[in-house]
């Protein structure tokens, strides 16, 4: 049975004022499948990533053609109110930017900002995200600490409690664990296949091994352009275009 | 751009070609231990057994530490993987050369049953596989490799031919049963090494283009498939 496609983009482009840095991206994300985006510095990853919650709105000179489709309705549509679609599509970042505030304001911060939750249904949704972002047992004695007090990768599984706690439908990850320890980067890893079960990840990162080792679907991307996407054990083991095989090899010069 | 890498996969390369080697030298020297009556040979085959097996273990060792310490991807992954693979193939292939030299041993002691004909073809096509696997290997060819691996069907009925004619020797008269039993062990010890020879033919697709085609396993799988629907 094929996965259902929660993300679809069309001839994707975009530009930072004359610069070209998206050239008609064609990818499709499944379901409940972690895809990962690999590639050299200043190949458009992160520009594609933020394009799918309309992050780079707030750069000015940007603009963005084609298509982005959630659930097959258009994100880029006049119709779509922009704070809805980053509430479906959530985002955590390369080096961890908790608020500086408690641990428990950090996670009820969305919740109560989006009246989401009142009262003691803030405090079960807090302890339910920290419990799936696998933080719960470190901080449930100190919620009311600032969260600047954490350590850098609990600082990390603190913002994804954050973005867990407003039930988003697709989690974006930037990076998340270039400022982080291999241990903290172990759990975060393995907190992201446990996800999946919920949310649909997309994922940025340098590191070719933790694509291999998180994600199902691997896209390999090259100045702006899709080069190869397929099944991550695919291009890992037997990728089918020669820039990929250079590039997963090291072979790149 | 040249990798450090690179230097450590050649030295793997090498060190299977130097296995490579000594396999097929062990073979030849066992066969014409054979056709020629000649005990040198054998022992010539016993000398190389030792290098044989310290260089199988020498190239596991070397994989393991490649898997461990590069994490390999794409061709490399499969050019190590295969790398141990043909390793244990080639040592498999050296151990049934060590087997035909000593059964050569036993048939000098006694009177010739008669003028050797197929075993000599026999030997001849797995030694002929052998060579190709091998050079297939080297070239990464994948084309050559198909081939060794259809040439395996010949070996196999020539060694039933061989099988069937020994027979009717031993039905005619007992006391040849002994040499007839020998020459059976060397139709399918070389029979044996020709299958070696696929196998290496069947990794070397595998390593050059991400292919399996052992135990014909697209057939199997669909057929599996069409069962589960």
């Amino acid at each position: 049975m094929d996965p259902k496609v929660k993300i679809e983009t069309k001839n994707l482009d975009f530009f930072y004022g004359k610069t070209r840095a998206l050239k008609s991206v064609n990818i499709v994300c499944a379901e409940h499948m972690v895809t990962a985006l690999i590639g050299p510095s200043g190949c458009g990853k992160s520009t594609f990533i933020r394009t799918l919650n309309r992050m780079n709105d707030v750069i000015p000179g940007t603009c963005v053609t084609g298509d982005i489709r959630l659930d097959g309705e258009d994100i880029n549509s006049p119709r779509v109110d922009v704070v809805e679609l980053r509430k479906r599509v959530g985002m955590v970042f390369q080096k961890p930017n908790p608020f500086p505030k408690s641990i428990f304001d950090n996670v009820a911060y969305g919740l109560r900002i989006n009246d989401l939750a009142k009262g003691a249904e803030i405090d079960d949704v807090v302890e339910n995200s920290l419990r799936e972002a696998a933080l719960w047992d470190e901080v449930k004695d100190r919620l009311d600490e600032n969260a600047f007090a954490l350590s850098g990768g609990q600082q990390q599984r603190l913002c994804i409690a954050r973005a867990l706690a407003i039930r988003p439908e697709v989690i974006l990850f930037d990076e998340p664990c270039s400022a982080i320890d291999p241990i903290a980067t172990a759990k975060i890893e393995d907190l992201i296949m446990k996800l999946k079960q919920r949310y649909t990840v997309i994922i940025v990162t340098h590191n070719m091994q933790q694509a291999a080792r998180v994600s199902d679907f691997t896209a390999f991307m090259m100045l702006g352009e899709l080069i190869e996407f397929d099944k991550t054990e695919k291009i890992f083991t037997n990728p089918a275009n020669r820039l990929t095989e250079d590039y997963i090899t090291g072979r790149f010069g | 751009m040249e990798r450090h890498f690179d230097e450590e996969l050649q030295s793997l390369n090498e060190k299977l070609l130097r296995m490579a080697r000594l396999v097929e030298e062990s073979i030849a020297l066992a066969v014409r231990s054979l056709k020629d009556r000649n005990e040198l040979y054998a022992q010539e085959v016993f000398k190389r057994e030792g290098p044989i097996n310290l260089l199988d273990v020498d190239v596991d060792e070397e994989c393991m530490r490649l898997l461990a310490l590069r994490q390999p991807m794409a061709s490399d992954l499969r050019f190590i993987t295969s790398g141990m693979k043909i390793g244990s193939e080639l040592e498999r292939m050296g151990d049934l050369a060590v087997n035909i030299a000593e059964v050569s041993l036993d048939l000098l002691k006694v009177p010739p049953i008669k003028p050797l004909i197929d075993i000599p073809r026999m030997a001849a096509l797995a030694q002929g596989m052998v060579k190709d696997s091998l050079n297939a290997f080297v070239s990464r060819d994948e084309k050559l490799a198909r081939e060794v691996c259809l040439r395996d069907d010949e070996v196999d009925s020539l060694n039933n031919q061989v099988f069937r004619e020994l027979l009717t020797y031993m039905m005619n008269d007992p006391a040849s049963i002994n040499r007839a039993v020998g020459f059976i062990l060397v139709g399918r010890h070389l029979e044996r090494i020709a299958d070696h020879a696929t196998n290496i033919g069947e990794d070397v697709i595998f390593m050059v283009a991400g292919k399996t085609i052992k135990h014909h396993i697209e057939e199997i799988r669909r057929e599996a498939a069409a069962k589960a629907d």
